[in-house]
C-alpha cells in the first residue's frame, strides 16, 4: 500500500527526521511508537503533504508520489484525523461532512447525500444524528465525524494522530471496534500513540521511532510491552551528573489526596499525594496528559482542587489565587511559554517585572520606577546570559531559549521556596537546556525545592533526587534515580505498578 | 509561481513610522480621483484646504476648535485599544457626556463659574464612563462582544438626547426648535483671541498629557499593556483582568464623554441635535493612525482638524458635499490597515523549485 524509504527532513538547527523507512500493507493497523520529539508529527506532516522531505521517497501502491499540499495527498486517498478536530461547532453534523466533500454539484440532492452518510453511519454502528449541531456532541462523537469525512472521500489510508488522547476509556474501545471494521474492509490505518496498552491491543505491526530514525518494525507476537518500552526509551547509558544532594528533612510542600476535575467532569488528578522536601528536586515522570498539567496548575493557583489539601511550609494554600500562591513562594515555569509565560509585545525589562511590578522597589507611589526596572533587567540579563537584543525591542523577537531564560529569571528572582517547572527544556537547544538544569541545581543548593515535570527521562534521571511516576492522574510510585532503569520507569509510565 | 506572505522577523523603525505617512499620501492620491470626478483640480483643492485651515489666524483657531473633541474622543478610544478592547462607541459616549454636562448646566442653579464647570465636568465624566461601563460589565462578566454593544449603544444615546431636546428639555421660549435653553454665563468656557477657541482645547492638551503619563509611567498603564499583549499571561501573573476591562472601558468612555462637555460648554452653549457629526467614529481612525499613543492622538487630531476646516471651505467654494471628507477619512483607514499588513509581512514569489 504505502512504502516509505529513508525520509529525511530538517528544520533550521534541528534534524526532525533522519532516516525513516517503513511499509504499510492493505488491511493493516500499523502503529508508530515514539517519545515526544521522536519525529512522529513531522513524519505525518510529510505523509499528508504539509512538509516536503529533503531526501528519500514515498511509494503509494508501487508508484512514487510527491505531495505539494494536503490536497494532493487527500486526492490520493490518504486522510488524517488530527488531534484537534477541524469542525465548525455551530453547524450540524451533516453540514460539517458536506464541507469536507469535493466535487459536489452546485445543485445537489440533499436527500441522496444524506442517505450516503447514513449508510456509512449504519455500517459502522455509530450513534450519530445528522442534524445535531457539533457543539452538542461528545468529543468521541466529534471524532467519528472526522472519520466519516475521510470515509466519504474514499480514503484508503487513514492516519490517526493520538486519537485516544482526548477520549475516555469507553470511547476508546468504541473507536477500536470501528478501526477493526475498517481493517476488515481492507483499509490501512496508521495509528500514532504512546499508550502501551492500546498499542498492544490493536496493532498488527509496530514501528518504533527514536530521534528521527525508524529503529525497527515488529510483527504482532514479536513484541510485548517490555520490549517496546525498552526500544522506545532506548538503552543508552544514563548520563551521570556529579550532583550534590541538598535534600533536607524539612517538608516544604505536602500534597495529600488531591483531586482535580477537568472541564468535562473527568478527573485530571485523582487522589494524588506527594511530599516535597527542602532542597529536593523531585522529578515527575509520565506520558503527557496524565495529570501533570493539572498538578502544576493547582499548585500555582490557576485551578482549584475539588478534593484534598496542599500545605506549603505548614500553611494551607489549597484555595488561593495565583497571587497569593506566589506570595506563599511558589514559582512557575509554564508549559506553553509563548502563550502564558510572557507578554510578547512588551520589552524584556517589562516582562521581567510582570509578577513583581507592585513591589516598592519598582515604583514610586503609582509611578513605575524606570531606572530600577532597567537596573533589574541589566542584572538579570547578565546573570542568566540572556541574549536580549537592543533595549526596547519586544520580547517576542527572542529565540525560544532566551524567552525561557526570561521566564526563569523572573520566576527565580523572588527567591522562591518552591519551583514548579513544566517541561522546562522542551524545544531548547542543548546549551540552554544545560543552563536550565544548572539553575535548578544551584537553586537546590540555596534550599529551593523543585517539582520538575518532564517527559524526558534523560533529564529526570540526570538531575532529580527522586522520581515520581504518574499515570491517569494517580501516583504509580516513586523511584530513586540511582537505582532504577529506564525500562522500570517506562513500565510504570504505562500504568504498571512496581514496588 | 505563488505569492507567499511571510512574517517579518524584525520591523524597521522606518517602516513602522513611515507606514502611516505613506497611507495618508496614498489616500490623498486616490481621493484626487474623486475630486477629478467632481470636476475639481486636486492640487487646487488640497492647496485650498491647507490655506483655509492654516493660512489665517481665524483658520488656525477653527482647526484647533475642530481638533478639540477629536483629541478627547481619540484619547478615550486609544486607551481601550491599548488593551485590545474595541470601543466603537465614542460617538454615543460624547452624546451622554454632553447630556450630563447640560443637565448640570440647566438644572443645578450653581452660580460660581469654577464650581459650575467642575460639576459639568464630573457629570460628563460619569455619564460617558457609565455608558461605556455597561459594555465593560457585559464583556467582563459574560464575555459579550464589546464591539457590538458599544456600537449599538451609540444609536440609543443619540436618540435619547433627541428625545430630551424634542421633549422635556426643550426651551419653552425656543419657538419649538429642538434645542435646550442657552446655558448661563457660569456654564460657558472662556474664549480667546476674539475667536471661537475655548478652554476646552487646553483641557484636551492637559488630558493628553495625563493619559500619556498614565499609560507610560504608572503601574496601571503597565497592567493595561500586559493584558493587551497577553491576557492569559496577565491572569497568570495575578492581574485581575475582568476588573481591568471594566475600568478601562469606563475610563475610555469617560474621556470621550468630556468631549461632549467641551462641545456644549465651549461652542454650542446648549444641548441640541447633532452635537457631534461623527467625531466618535473619526476618533477610531485617529487612534489607529496615532498607533494608540496619547501624544500621537494630539498630532493626528490636529491634522484631522485641518481636514475638517478645509473640507468646510471646499463645500463653500466648490459645492463639494461634506461626504467627501468622510470618504477621505475612510480611505486613510483603508490604506492604513493595508499598510499594517505590509509592516508585519513581506511578500515573496515562490518559484516551484524543489528543495531536494
Amino acid at each position: 500500500m504505502l512504502q516509505i524509504e529513508n525520509i529525511r527532513k530538517t528544520f533550521p538547527g534541528v534534524v526532525a527526521l533522519d532516516s525513516v523507512s517503513f511499509t504499510v500493507a492493505p488491511g493493516e493497523i500499523h502503529t508508530l511508537l515514539g517519545e515526544n520529539g521522536a519525529g512522529k508529527s513531522t513524519l505525518m506532516n510529510v505523509l499528508t503533504g504539509l512538509y516536503r522531505p529533503e531526501r528519500g521517497r514515498m511509494l503509494l501502491r508501487g508508484q512514487p508520489v510527491q505531495f505539494g499540499s494536503p490536497r494532493d495527498s487527500l486526492a490520493q486517498g490518504i486522510g488524517m484525523v488530527h488531534q484537534h478536530f477541524m469542525l465548525v461547532a455551530g453547524h450540524s453534523v451533516f453540514e460539517n461532512i458536506l464541507l469536507a466533500l469535493d466535487g459536489i454539484p452546485n445543485l445537489f440532492s440533499r436527500r441522496r447525500l444524506k442517505a450516503r452518510v447514513r449508510a456509512v453511519i449504519e455500517e459502522f454502528d455509530l450513534d450519530l444524528d445528522l442534524e445535531t449541531p457539533v457543539w452538542k456532541l461528545s468529543i468521541g462523537a466529534q471524532q467519528w465525524i472526522e472519520l466519516i469525512k475521510l470515509l466519504m472521500r474514499d480514503c484508503r489510508l487513514l492516519i490517526l494522530d493520538e486519537p485516544t488522547a482526548v477520549l475516555t476509556p469507553q470511547e476508546s474501545d468504541r473507536l477500536f471496534a470501528v478501526l477493526d471494521k475498517l481493517k476488515a474492509q481492507g483499509k490501512s490505518i496508521i495509528f500514532i500513540s504512546h499508550k502501551m496498552r492500546e498499542v498492544m491491543a490493536i496493532s498488527d505491526r509496530v514501528t518504533v521511532l527514536k530521534k528521527g530514525r525508524s529503529l525497527t518494525t515488529l510483527v504482532r507476537g514479536a513484541f510485548d510491552e517490555k520490549r517496546l518500552a525498552a526500544l522506545m526509551i532506548g538503552a543508552d547509558r544514563i548520563p551521570r551528573w556529579e550532583k550534590r544532594m541538598h535534600v533536607g528533612k524539612e517538608l516544604v510542600l505536602e500534597i495529600s489526596d488531591l483531586s482535580v476535575r477537568n472541564d468535562r467532569g473527568l478527573s485530571d488528578l485523582d487522589s494524588f499525594s506527594i511530599k516535597l522536601h527542602r532542597g529536593e528536586i523531585l522529578g515527575i515522570a509520565g506520558v503527557a496528559g496524565n495529570g501533570q498539567k493539572a498538578l502544576a496548575e493547582v499548585l500555582t493557583g490557576l485551578k482549584t482542587a475539588s478534593r484534598g489539601r496542599i500545605l506549603a511550609a505548614g500553611y494551607d494554600i489549597t484555595r488561593s489565587t495565583a497571587r497569593s500562591s506566589y506570595i506563599a513562594g511558589i514559582a512557575h515555569i509554564p508549559e506553553d511559554r509563548k502563550s502564558i509565560g510572557i507578554a510578547p509585545d512588551l520589552t524584556v525589562d517589562e516582562n521581567l517585572i510582570m509578577k513583581s511590578f507592585k513591589q516598592r522597589s519598582f515604583r514610586h507611589w503609582i509611578f513605575q520606577n524606570k531606572q530600577a526596572i532597567r537596573r533589574n533587567a541589566e542584572e538579570k540579563i547578565a546573570q542568566f546570559a540572556i541574549k536580549a537584543g537592543p533595549g526596547g525591542s519586544p520580547v517576542r523577537y527572542l529565540s525560544g531559549g532566551n524567552i525561557q531564560k526570561v521566564i526563569i529569571a523572573r520566576e527565580l528572582s523572588e527567591q522562591p521556596t518552591v519551583l514548579v517547572a513544566l517541561y522546562p527544556t522542551r524545544g531548547l537547544d542543548i546549551g540552554s537546556a544545560e543552563y536550565v538544569h544548572k539553575v535548578m541545581a544551584d537553586g537546590a543548593g540555596r534550599g529551593m525545592s523543585t517539582l520538575l515535570i518532564s517527559e524526558d527521562l534523560d533529564e529526570l534521571l540526570k538531575i532529580s533526587d527522586r522520581i515520581a511516576v504518574m499515570f491517569r492522574g494517580r501516583l504509580v510510585g516513586c523511584v530513586d534515580p540511582q537505582n532504577t532503569t529506564r525500562e522500570a520507569i517506562g513500565l510504570m509510565m504505562s500504568g504498571e505498578v512496581r514496588p | 509561481m505563488k505569492l507567499i506572505a511571510e512574517k517579518r522577523e524584525t520591523r524597521s523603525r522606518l517602516f513602522r513610522f513611515g507606514a502611516p505617512l505613506v497611507s495618508v499620501l496614498a489616500a490623498l492620491f486616490v481621493a484626487g480621483f474623486l475630486l477629478l470626478a467632481a470636476g475639481v483640480s486636486p492640487a487646487q483643492a488640497y492647496l485650498e484646504i491647507v490655506r483655509e485651515a492654516l493660512g489665517s489666524g481665524y483658520g488656525l483657531s477653527e482647526t484647533l476648535v475642530k481638533a478639540t473633541p477629536l483629541i478627547f474622543a481619540g484619547l478615550g478610544v486609544s486607551l481601550a485599544f491599548r488593551m485590545q478592547i474595541w470601543n466603537i462607541g465614542a460617538e454615543g459616549q460624547i452624546y451622554m457626556g454632553a447630556m450630563g454636562a447640560s443637565w448640570v448646566a440647566l438644572f443645578s442653579g450653581i452660580e460660581s463659574h469654577g464650581l459650575m464647570l467642575a460639576g459639568m465636568f464630573c457629570a460628563a465624566f460619569a455619564c460617558g464612563g457609565l455608558w461605556a461601563g455597561v459594555a465593560g460589565l457585559l464583556r467582563a462578566r459574560w464575555r459579550v462582544n464589546e464591539v457590538i454593544v458599544t456600537l449599538l449603544m451609540n444609536y440609543i444615546a443619540i436618540l435619547w438626547v433627541d428625545y430630551l431636546i424634542f421633549g422635556p428639555w426643550k426651551d419653552p421660549k425656543g419657538f419649538n426648535f429642538p434645542l435646550t435653553a442657552q446655558f448661563s454665563e457660569a456654564a460657558r468656557f472662556s474664549e480667546y483671541f476674539d475667536t471661537r477657541l475655548h478652554s476646552g482645547f487646553f483641557l484636551a492638551l492637559c488630558c493628553a498629557l495625563l493619559i500619556y503619563l498614565f499609560m507610560e509611567r504608572t503601574i496601571w498603564g503597565y497592567q493595561i499593556k500586559v493584558i493587551g499583549s497577553n491576557p492569559q499571561a496577565a491572569r497568570y501573573a495575578g492581574m485581575k483582568t475582568g476588573l481591568a476591562i471594566f475600568l478601562v472601558l469606563f475610563l475610555s468612555g469617560a474621556v470621550a464623554g468630556i468631549a461632549g462637555f467641551s462641545e456644549v460648554a465651549g461652542l454650542q452653549h446648549r444641548l441640541q441635535h447633532g452635537i457631534s457629526p461623527g467625531y466618535g467614529y473619526t476618533a477610531i481612525i485617529i487612534a489607529w493612525l496615532a498607533k494608540r499613543s496619547a501624544l500621537g492622538v494630539v498630532v493626528v487630531s490636529l491634522l484631522m482638524g485641518v481636514l475638517l476646516v478645509g473640507g468646510d471651505s471646499l463645500q463653500i467654494s466648490w459645492q463639494l458635499p461634506i461626504a467627501f471628507v468622510s470618504a477621505f477619512q475612510g480611505l486613510i483607514l483603508f490604506f492604513l490597515l493595508a499598510a499594517d499588513f505590509f509592516v508585519q509581512y513581506r511578500l515573496r514569489l515562490d518559484r516551484e523549485t524543489d528543495h531536494a
